[in-house]
């Protein structure tokens, strides 16, 4: 496991989230409303829709596509199509810089 | 090659094997930021829509009620019945979504309500909806694609009334409430769901069954007339609507403007179908809510064909199309974009554009 720079602080809106790619995986990374940053696997856990575009409501986000919903604090999946819940990675915040990781 | 629309048979196989299955879908442009805003859940619109259903309901069905058996009654079950056997059709599909209400639990209600009325198992029929999401009108994929090729007029024409729908609806509730899940089922529930898909048929089960007896004991159709035969002769409204979002247009394409159709249409048809007419925005960009869509509509019309203007429009564009698949399935419509659209990628549709009308 190492820490990766992803992104800058600034670079997310809060209440949303952005895609990021790395070593041949893809993340997303989240802003939460209570400024807390977050990460989890980029890709929904039903049918590998990237969660990129996803509309992201308090402490979930849901999927562009078929609408399941995950808690990303945790990874959970609350609502269906989506059943297996989403791998969440360890988040800090360095000099500005979301570091994740992986 | 005649088509084959099970979902376990050698057109299923292909698409898998050519990559159609689970594609990239094409999109319209639009930023994040407007796209967010769209996509914003609220409880209001439902709400306010959801009372006024309610209400219409209980006041046609207890005028129906008060008035029977007069032929008096007629206009009052007939308007009951579009909002059972129709109206519900769209809330059951707009809560499957879960962009009805911004709150989770009131989608959820309505959808358990609207399953209901429908005769569609809410567990079956959400990942059903899901694969139609996934694989619109793409052929031994799609569990939803209405106009087969070649149309099955007659089929059509009897679901005008409800019966292939509500006699394929009951006759699966009882096949799930003796405990069993039908292979095709299987192939999109997922084993962990499959339990709760048993439950809710028995529980229907149950419901149809008290109120079969209730119309025995007192020896009146009165009881069926407010639940189940407004199934019937209340379907119309969702089978008109419902047969424009794809009929005559193109199949195993991966670019909505090809397969799907918005019209414009009356308010109260507007109201009962919750604006998916809406049709081509709805499947690029499924988390828009309904009451978002026109707003959708106006971001990205540039980039779509025309809508057709009325729901009489749509019927005579169709029409002539489903005709002449009676003869030659392999025949569809393919619209023209406007100067300001990106165009289809031929390339990418040249096997299975085959021969278009434009």
């Amino acid at each position: 496991m190492a820490w990766i720079d992803a992104c800058a602080t600034d670079e997310i809106d809060e209440e949303d989230l952005i895609r990021f790619d790395h070593d041949g995986k893809t993340f997303a990374i989240y802003h939460a409303p209570d400024g807390a940053f977050y990460c989890t696997d980029g890709l929904c856990t039903h049918e590998k829709v990237h969660l990129e575009d996803g509309l992201v409501m308090e402490y979930e986000i849901e999927c562009p596509k078929h609408n399941a919903t995950f808690d990303y604090r945790t990874g959970e999946a609350l609502r269906a199509p989506a059943c297996v819940n989403l791998n969440t990675y360890s988040v800090k915040i360095e000099a500005g810089r979301v570091m994740i990781e992986v | 090659m005649a088509r084959d629309y099970s979902l376990l048979g050698p057109d299923a196989k292909r698409a898998v094997e050519s990559g159609l299955a689970a594609a990239e879908w094409y999109h319209t442009d639009l930023p994040r930021k407007e796209m967010k805003a769209l996509m914003q859940r609220a409880d209001q619109p439902a709400i306010r829509d959801t009372f006024i259903l309610f209400g219409c309901m209980v006041l046609f069905a207890g005028i129906g009620i008060a008035l029977w058996p007069s032929w008096w009654s007629a206009p009052f079950w007939l308007a009951y019945g579009v909002l059972y056997g129709s109206a519900m059709d769209s809330r059951w599909h707009e809560c499957s979504h879960g962009t009805a209400f911004k709150t989770r639990q009131y989608n959820d209600w309505l959808y358990q309500v609207a399953c209901f009325c429908m005769i569609r198992n809410p567990v079956s029929w959400r990942w059903s909806h899901a694969r139609h999401h996934t694989d619109t009108i793409i052929v031994g994929r799609d569990p939803e694609i209405a106009v087969m090729r070649p149309p099955a007029l007659f089929r059509i024409f009897l679901n005008f009334f409800g019966i292939i729908d509500a006699w394929h609806g009951w006759g699966r509730m009882l096949y799930n409430a003796s405990g069993r899940i039908h292979p095709e089922e299987a192939d999109y529930i997922p084993e962990s769901e499959q339990p709760k898909a048993i439950r809710v048929a028995r529980i229907w089960t149950a419901i149809y069954a008290a109120t079969i007896l209730l119309a025995l004991v007192t020896w009146s159709l009165l009881p069926l007339m407010v639940i189940g035969l407004p199934r019937l002769y209340g379907a119309w409204h969702h089978i008109m609507t419902g047969l424009m979002q794809h009929g005559g247009l193109a199949d195993n394409v991966t670019d909505h403007r090809l397969n799907s159709r918005t019209v414009y249409i009356n308010p109260i048809s507007r109201f009962i179908y919750w604006n998916m007419n809406y049709h081509v925005e709805h499947h690029m960009y499924p988390m828009v809510p309904y009451h978002r869509l026109p707003e959708l509509h106006e971001a990205i019309k540039h980039d779509l064909p025309a809508p057709n203007p009325s729901i009489w429009a749509a019927y005579a564009e169709m029409w002539p199309v489903l005709k002449r698949q009676l003869a030659y399935e392999d025949f569809f419509l393919k619209r023209e974009l406007p100067a300001s659209a990106k165009p289809y990628r031929e390339d990418f549709h040249a096997s299975a554009l085959g021969a278009a009308a434009e």
